[in-house]
């Protein structure tokens, strides 16, 4: 069953014509009503006459997450203020945060995006979805949610925590699929267990959608054979407009629809285009974006595209699993974490120094995040009420800045590793 | 005189890093430091040791060099031998004068034991405490 057949089974020849279109008149588009990426053009030597092709993106611009920080809060906007509808906001490097803008055709875009995933998996009317996704400025929540009552499901609002509770809706309101981050997956199957509730005898809970964190194959056979849940990778960042893009029943790759996206493999450093089923940096340029579009966008996450037909029918190029980063973005339950912002956080904080350790460890589901400062001998204090205090300013500045919680270690001075030339600050000793 | 009552503590603080205590503990056996008296808070991620020691001067100078986070701290040391209560006695003292006791633990040697107090006011515990004619070991009974 497909959602829009006329847009998921075009023929790819089509597709690339209606793609070259669209393309040609978004640069027109942006020529003329956005300074920063007119500049940005002009800057290269390009001009939207110059887009004779589909192939000919590759004369455009990119740009990048810093393009977002630098033009923060609303400079990057297309459209005019009243025009927006709806701001989310994601953290950042220094504790400045990347905002998105969404016009009502952005949202409607992102929520058909989102309708065709959701049929490709197989949940629409009579489906009860579990969006257990933080609603709020993240985009995860209310993305799901949207795309979810689109296709005429019933939706419940689940959000994040009180997993006991969430278990307890799961089984009065008969959910049949959740969406949520693989570790929160697998941390339910266990509250579940402890509970004694079996997924599989006491709920209807038959489908997953994960992401918002990188995970694995291994993982997905552990979720599908512990639980007896079929589950499907989602993907997307709020600069794209948030989750977006999923598998569907034939779980081989996520499709990215054609006449929403463009997608670009390059290799990060020659930044030359490659071949399909060769690994690299993803590039992304969303069509359809209004208030705020992105073009040639270095998301920065390693994959690679798959361009023949699916068995599903769907005509569009599908991607592979992310395999990592081209930048040392952490993504820590969901959360983006730069090293640098802890490295700021730190900064201003008097009692510790500026070396430091990032720590990540997967504690049963959860990942963890431990930073490990050096205390200043002056600050050090007999009484442990000073000595909490300290932890605490750091563990809520960290929480203030980052959006996440963490374990601080305090160290002795000169205890931490001292790095000359690129500093190796991070230990991830999570197994996805 | 109140300054002869006062009694050096050196506090160190000890991180999480395994062995860390043990480490500790070595340097000042290898600089000779005779401890006294000891006592470890701990919290989730790091810990700190205080001691009385023969000679805290030369300990605190010792580990500092060795790189130790390291402090001195005054604290009053209450004989318990002859006066049953006298601990009792000595807290109500300094509740009644508004002293706060931040921390205190207790040593038991061949004089007898004794209860080292870390208070928020060392001057003014002393003096309370001496006005009320309870007994304290000066700094050279150690």
């Amino acid at each position: 069953m497909y959602w829009n057949a006329r847009m998921e089974c075009m023929p790819p020849e089509e597709l690339r014509n209606l793609q070259y279109r669209e393309l040609k008149s978004l640069v027109y588009k942006l020529y003329s009503f956005n300074n920063f990426y007119r500049d940005r053009m002009d800057e290269h030597g390009v001009h939207p006459d110059d887009i004779q092709s589909l192939e000919d993106i590759r004369r455009l611009p990119f740009m990048y997450k810093q393009d977002l920080r630098d033009n923060y809060p609303c400079k990057m906007f297309t459209s005019p203020r009243e025009e927006v509808v709806r701001y989310h906001v994601s953290s950042g490097t220094t504790g400045k945060p990347t905002l998105v803008g969404y016009t009502e055709s952005d949202i409607e875009f992102w929520t058909d995006s989102l309708a065709r995933a959701l049929t490709s998996i197989g949940i629409g009317r009579g489906d009860v979805v579990q969006v257990s996704y933080g609603y709020g400025l993240f985009t995860g929540g209310l993305g799901l949610h949207y795309g979810a009552e689109r296709v005429g499901a019933t939706v419940l609002p689940a959000s994040v925590g009180n997993t006991e509770r969430q278990l307890e809706l799961m089984m009065d309101l008969d959910v049949t699929a959740i969406a949520c981050t693989p570790s929160y997956m697998i941390h339910m199957g266990e509250v579940a267990k402890r509970l004694g509730i079996d997924f599989r005898r006491d709920t209807k809970l038959r489908k997953a959608i994960l992401g918002a964190e990188p995970w694995s194959e291994g993982m997905r056979r552990h979720i599908q054979e512990d639980l007896g849940i079929e589950a499907y990778d989602i993907y997307g960042t709020s600069e794209i407009s948030g989750p977006m893009f999923t598998e569907c029943e034939e779980r081989n790759g996520i499709h990215i629809w054609g006449d929403v996206a463009i997608v670009e493999i390059i290799d990060p450093e020659t930044e030359e285009p490659l071949p399909p089923g060769q690994e690299g940096e993803l590039v992304i340029t969303v069509i359809k974006k209004e208030a705020m579009p992105m073009v040639r966008y270095r998301i920065r996450d390693l994959t690679y595209m798959e361009d023949e037909v699916c068995p599903c029918g769907r005509s569009s190029v599908r991607m592979g699993r992310i395999s990592g980063r081209s930048d040392d973005m952490l993504i820590i339950r969901g959360i983006n974490v730069f090293p640098s912002q802890v490295e700021h956080t730190l900064m201003n904080i008097p009692e510790v120094g500026e070396q430091f350790m990032i720590i990540l460890d997967r504690k049963g589901a959860l990942d963890t995040m431990t930073v490990q400062a050096e205390l200043r001998p002056e600050h050090f204090s007999d009484k442990m009420a000073d000595m909490m205090a300290i932890k605490k300013r750091i563990d809520s500045d960290m929480r203030k800045y980052l959006n996440i919680s963490v374990n601080v270690e305090l160290m002795d001075p000169g205890s931490l590793p001292r790095f000359e030339g690129k500093a190796k600050r991070v230990v991830d000793r999570r197994e996805f | 005189m109140p300054q002869r009552h006062v009694i050096k503590q050196i506090s160190v603080f000890v991180n999480n890093e395994p062995g860390r205590l043990a480490k500790i503990a070595r340097m000042l056996s290898e600089e000779g430091i005779d401890i006294r008296a000891f006592n470890i808070a701990e919290a989730s991620g790091f810990g700190v040791l205080r001691a009385i020691v023969r000679d805290p001067d030369r300990a605190f100078e010792r580990l500092k060099e060795r790189g130790v986070i390291v402090k001195e701290t005054d604290v009053i040391a209450i004989p318990m031998q002859d006066r049953p209560g006298g601990l009792f006695e000595a807290a109500a003292v300094l509740g009644e004068e508004g002293i706060n006791i931040e921390y205190g633990y207790a040593y038991s040697g061949q004089e007898g034991a004794i209860f080292f107090i870390r208070v928020d006011d060392t001057e003014a515990a002393i003096s309370a405490l001496l006005d009320r004619g309870l007994e304290l070991m000066k700094e050279g009974d150690l």
